[in-house]
């Protein structure tokens, strides 16, 4: 069952710390993200395969954006 | 007196120093980023100048921008509000080079005050009590896990360069010490440049009290009372009150005399802020840092004593007298709050900037609200989570408390997430009530 993984908030897209294809645990970050001088980590809630990842580092993404689908 | 004023900032802060400076018959210059073109600080200057695009970096942050926008609208001052280069001795060194008035203190002072290993040891050898910790910065791990033994867990680990509370944890032992120094050191180099460390005892249960100081055109140092700052999330201030309910008359005297001695010891001109933390037990307190710039929470301080803060920044800065006898000694009145409405949720603190679809700002006896946004504004990601500053007076601390409750239930926003209810849970906690808290009370009242 493919997992989404959404944007909480406007941010920008701090650093890409997951890849396409890596196997990833439940709470593993993915991406961190940066909004008003904070660094918010966007962790995977599920234990799987990374199969897409939608966003670049410096990307502006918006609240419930989908930054990656865990396979 | 200069007859203009450029202000290097953004937001609420920008449009309070524009008030003050219109007040006093200067040309008030605002700058801007793309972002911020129709933002009230920008319309209510008389001339503003976009300096560049919404990364600070490339805006607020950029010397030659900003300097160049003075240049441009023939502004004889600058004054850098709080953030961005308040705290730049270059930047500040630049703006006095191109023959500009720099509102704040000397960048000598500015430099020596900011490392805060040299601060704690400029300090010290003033006799203003430090907490132990290091007096060399420190470059790696090791050295960090061996410089504990001289002084104890738990540690504080902070950036050296640092301030805002990035990068900032507490370690009770060796294997929190490790993680701590790694987050420290990497946040450090990316927001300050500089990922020189520094260790220093914590200790628990303290109360953050600073002291309000204004080094004179004459070079006498005047104490302007505290503030009690110990209401934080993340290690940052979220509500401050003056004066500080865990300080009690001797301890302010020493307090307040401390402080006075900081500024001397390094010849301090204009506003700066000491800051200390207190043990309410044994009213007892130690140096922390020292901010050479006008304080986020100021107005709490001007409405106990009445006096304008940022007017006598502006005199200072031309070699003018301040407004008050300084010395008669400053008295103070009443009891002062401050409230930092953010945009972010009142759970988990977490940032929600959006488009501002409701502002209203409540108004009445003993409130002040310093804002930096309107109805139809966006809040964008790019620059802190500031709204506004929802300040109240009151007779006495039981008058203040009970308007601020009356303000927060009347200031209405909607759009970005915002922490309005996290003040009215605030104002009725039994701690803070009582005023019988320390900095931790955010996670207690969390937990």
């Amino acid at each position: 069952m493919a997992e989404e993984v959404h944007a909480e908030m406007v941010a920008n897209v701090w650093k890409v710390v997951a890849a396409q294809g890596d196997t990833v645990e439940d709470g593993d970050v993915l991406v961190i993200l940066e909004s008003m001088k904070m660094e918010i980590p966007v962790v995977a809630e599920t234990a799987g395969t990374v199969t897409e990842l939608r966003v670049g580092e410096g990307d502006v993404v918006q609240e419930g954006d989908v930054i990656a689908v865990i396979g | 007196m200069f007859e203009s004023l450029l202000v290097a900032n953004r937001g609420e802060i920008a449009r309070r120093v524009i008030r003050t400076a219109r007040r006093m018959g200067l040309k008030a210059v605002a700058v801007y980023s793309e972002v911020d073109a129709s933002l009230p600080h920008v319309r209510e200057a008389d001339e503003s100048v976009l300096i560049g695009p919404a990364a600070p970096a490339r805006s607020y942050l950029d010397m030659d921008a900003v300097i160049e926008a003075a240049r441009r609208t023939n502004a004889e001052a600058v004054h850098p509000g709080y953030g961005f280069l308040a705290e730049n001795a270059e930047f500040a060194r630049r703006v006095i080079d191109a023959g500009l008035v720099w509102v704040g203190p000397d960048p000598e002072a500015i430099a020596r005050l900011g490392d805060k290993v040299n601060a704690r040891n400029l300090m010290a050898d003033a006799g203003v009590p430090v907490a132990a910790g290091t007096r060399e910065p420190l470059h790696d791990v090791d050295s960090a896990v061996a410089a504990v033994a001289g002084i104890g867990y738990p540690v504080m680990v902070k950036a050296a360069a640092g301030g805002g509370g990035i990068g900032m944890s507490a370690a009770y032992d060796e294997g929190q010490l490790r993680a701590a120094f790694e987050t420290a050191r990497t946040r450090a180099e990316r927001f300050f440049g500089d990922p020189s460390i520094l260790l220093e005892r914590y200790l628990p249960g303290a109360r953050h009290v600073e002291v309000q100081i204004l080094g004179l055109t004459d070079g006498r140092v005047v104490a302007l009372g505290e503030r009690d700052c110990s209401v934080q999330r993340r290690h940052q201030k979220v509500a401050e009150e003056t004066p500080s309910p865990g300080v009690e008359e001797p301890l302010r005297a020493r307090l307040l005399a401390a402080a006075v001695r900081a500024g001397e010891a390094v010849g301090y001109r204009n506003a700066g802020t000491v800051e200390c933390l207190v043990d309410p037990a044994a009213q007892e307190f130690v140096f922390l840092e020292m901010n050479t710039r006008l304080q986020v929470e100021h107005p709490i301080t001007e409405l106990v004593t009445g006096i304008d803060l940022v007017e006598q920044q502006l005199l200072i800065a031309a070699g003018e007298p301040v407004t008050f006898d300084a010395a008669a000694g400053v008295r103070t009145r009443g009891h002062a709050l401050e409230l930092r409405v953010y945009a972010e949720d009142p759970r988990r603190f977490l940032p929600g900037p959006g488009e501002i679809t409701t502002w209203e700002e409540p108004a009445g006896d003993g409130v002040r609200v310093d804002s930096g946004y309107a109805a139809g504004d966006t809040v964008t990601p790019f620059y802190d989570p500031l709204l506004a500053k929802l300040c109240v007076w009151g007779a006495d601390r039981e008058e203040a408390l009970a308007r601020g409750r009356t303000a927060v239930g009347a200031f209405r926003v909607e759009g970005p997430k915002h922490n309005l209810p996290f003040f009215a849970e605030l104002l009725d906690h039994p701690d803070f009530v009582s005023g019988d808290y320390d900095t931790g009370l955010v996670s207690l009242m969390r937990s």
